[in-house]
């Protein structure tokens, strides 16, 4: 990167600020004996050109577009369109949710997310006696292809995207919205959207699991086969570090272990006959966490990129340059909220949105001040949406593409998360792969052992969480919270009754049985789950079957 | 004999997968010297019940962050109550708005953590509130 000259001229300057340093902290100490950032990395005093002297413009860095991409995948960046403001949300049943999506689609939001109530997380019914008390209370209730209609209705998804966060039942909840554009006479390929469907991050992180590992995956890459197939626009997985982190992993680990996840998905579609790396890996998405640490975000969403370009062209040698662009969702930190003192999230969020728009993320949701208490109300999920738009359109963060490359610090602290960043990776494949280490709990211990750490940090006030350890107030302001009613879920239970009653319910025996034929005898299962939707069966009647043919997976609940 | 230490059911009832807390908190409480059990996520009540009976603990702490803790809550003190368990205390923690504190202490729980809590003050409150059994 730099020349002999300029390397010694700054290690001549730099003694001498080091010995200025010794003789001013003698004075003037330091307020505490260690700098590290949120996940414990030790941060010098200061950067210089020797501490990135080894790094190669062309090879490391580069301009956007190109290898290694580390200063973004697009060209032009957020000059042609800024990222997509796309908004979590789903509360109560579909239609109180449709009605959250018009609000924010006024408000100026151009992207759809759909958050699902636990019993539709958990491939159950709203009738189940395992979802009693759950219904619409952390998401919308969708129990048949009925209340998935009421919740796109008038939303044109031939134009907008849809993120839905959905993972054991993904194969159900996606055949129901191919069924909607279906019905409503859209082309299949005119749709464009994602579905979480990462299941590998559920037994490590979020657990919300159904079936053990290898069938979850199985169901992931029916559906990566069928999308390359014939919904070429949507991204069949979104590679999750987010919960990752919200279950208390360090920036490196949510790092490592999302992309060796990420690698696990191109391996075992790789095997399917007829599927090409190429075919499939330019539809692969990413979401990742972005946590109040500012650099440190940044270091790892730049990391991110540069690891998954270099394993896509090395490891699995995709040749379409497609196949190389990590693109990515970014969610703020819900974990780094806090319930006292709750409008200084809004500040929170905001430098949190700053340092993924920094670090060039392709969407992002803001979270709602609120958030941490209950879901978020109009207004609250309104000053989130603004503060994404007020970055974008007020303060020139979007002026230019990677505004921070080159910045001593920024290029060697995004090293040194890439460089620990692969060796857990490493560290994974001698396991013999992320399933194997995923029953080995490998991931599981690493992060408990960094939320113990971290809490034990907040509790000793060597991390300082503001209301939190330090100046706390004895009054909070008082926030309207919203509320739902239970009587959401006597609605619902009555409307899934309804369906059950006015169906046919022989055509929805045989497209049970169909189902289950295609599970047992390895077939992609997607054709009979969009059948099977449109014949009204439930989500719960269908992930009864994938439960009887591949059994459930249990909490071995370590700690 | 030496006496026999406190026992601790740490729980996760309902549909809820997030297990940070219950997980940092089960680790707190064996480091403070407690027998601790933790069962997981997505037991139902039923589960949490039988096993806490079966273990004999002198303590349940539910961990609930899904807002389904109004059902989740009473419904195993309740569950305890019928099998004739009630000499089992139980606690929750989580999200747990305000509004519903009350609700919560009455119907039987008996202490209820919220965030910004630290591992100390709820450790501290197991040793003043709870003796092991004889």
């Amino acid at each position: 990167m730099f020349t002999k000259d300029l390397l010694d001229k700054s290690s001549q300057l730099r003694k001498k600020w080091e010995d200025e340093v010794r003789r001013v902290i003698e004075k003037n100490p330091d307020q505490k004996e260690r700098w590290t950032t949120v996940s414990d990395l030790e941060i010098n005093r200061i950067y210089g050109p020797e501490d990135i002297k080894d790094m190669d413009f062309e090879k490391d860095i580069g301009y956007p577009g190109q290898f290694p991409y580390l200063r973004g995948c697009q060209t032009t960046g957020y000059r042609g369109r800024y990222w997509t403001y796309r908004m979590f949300a789903g509360m109560g049943d579909a239609e109180e949710t449709n009605k959250r999506w018009h609000y924010l689609v006024k408000s100026g939001q151009t992207g759809l997310s759909t958050a699902f109530d636990y019993p539709t997380l958990m491939g159950y019914d709203t009738d189940s006696p395992k979802a009693r008390g759950e219904c619409g209370k952390c998401g919308v209730a969708i129990d048949t292809q009925e209340d998935f209609m009421k919740l796109v209705e008038g939303m044109p998804l031939d134009e907008i995207t849809t993120s839905m966060t959905i993972n054991p039942p993904a194969t159900i909840l996606w055949a129901m919205y191919l069924a909607a554009a279906d019905i409503k006479g859209i082309p299949l390929t005119k749709i464009g959207g994602t579905i979480q469907n990462d299941m590998l991050k559920e037994f490590i992180a979020q657990k919300t699991f159904m079936l053990p590992p290898e069938p979850s995956v199985k169901l992931i890459t029916d559906t990566v086969e069928f999308g390359t197939k014939y919904v070429p626009r949507w991204n069949t997985i979104s590679i999750s570090g987010y919960h990752i982190r919200e279950a208390g992993s360090t920036a490196v680990q949510e790092l490592a272990f999302t992309l060796r996840d990420g690698m696990e998905y191109v391996e075992d579609a790789m095997k399917r006959d007829g599927l090409e790396v190429d075919a499939f890996a330019p539809r692969l998405s990413f979401f990742f966490n972005s946590h109040i640490d500012f650099f440190e975000e940044i270091a790892k969403l730049r990391a991110a990129r540069r690891i998954w370009a270099k394993a896509m062209r090395d490891r699995y040698k995709a040749k379409s340059e497609r196949s190389l662009w990590m693109r990515f969702h970014t969610q703020t930190a819900g974990c780094s909220l806090t319930a006292q003192q709750p409008y200084n999230n809004v500040v929170r969020t905001a430098t949190e949105a700053l340092a993924a728009v920094l670090g060039g993320t392709n969407s992002l949701h803001t979270n709602s001040l609120d958030e941490v208490l209950c879901l978020p109300s109009d207004h609250a999920v309104q000053i989130a949406l603004r503060t994404q738009q007020i970055i974008a359109e007020e303060t020139g963060a979007a002026n230019t593409m990677d505004p921070l490359a080159g910045s001593y610090f920024v290029e060697a602290l995004t090293n040194k998360v890439e460089e620990e960043a692969w060796e857990y990776i490493e560290k994974i494949d001698d396991m013999g792969g992320m399933i194997s280490a995923i029953e080995k709990h490998f991931p599981q211990m690493e992060i408990a052992d960094a939320a113990f750490k971290y809490q034990q940090q907040i509790d000793s006030g060597e991390k300082v969480m503001i209301g939190i350890n330090k100046y706390e107030s004895d009054e909070d302001p008082p926030i309207p919270l919203v509320e739902i009613d239970d009587v959401v879920e006597e609605n619902q239970i009555n409307r899934l009754n309804e369906v059950k009653r006015k169906r046919d319910n022989r055509k929805v025996a045989e497209c049970l049985k169909d189902i289950k034929s295609a599970c047992e005898n390895n077939k992609n299962v997607m054709p009979y789950c969009i059948e099977a939707v449109k014949s009204l069966c439930t989500v719960q009647e269908i992930c009864d079957v994938y439960r009887e043919v591949y059994g459930e997976y249990r909490d071995p609940g370590m700690f | 004999m030496a006496d026999r230490r406190i026992r601790i059911l740490v729980a996760k009832p309902g549909l809820d997968g997030h297990d940070r807390g219950a997980r940092i908190l089960a680790r707190a409480f064996r480091d403070a010297g407690f027998e601790t059990i933790y069962t997981g996520c997505h037991q139902t009540c039923e589960q949490i019940a039988a096993t806490a009976i079966q273990e004999d603990v002198d303590l349940v702490g539910l961990s609930c962050l899904s807002g389904a803790h109004k059902y989740l809550f009473p419904e195993v003190v309740k569950i305890l109550k019928d099998k004739g368990a009630d000499d089992i205390t139980v606690v929750g923690g989580g999200i747990i708005p305000d509004a519903d504190l009350q609700y919560l202490y009455d119907s039987g729980l008996k202490a209820l953590f919220t965030p910004g809590e630290t591992l100390d003050s709820i450790i501290d409150w197991v040793n003043q509130n709870i003796a092991p059994k004889e």
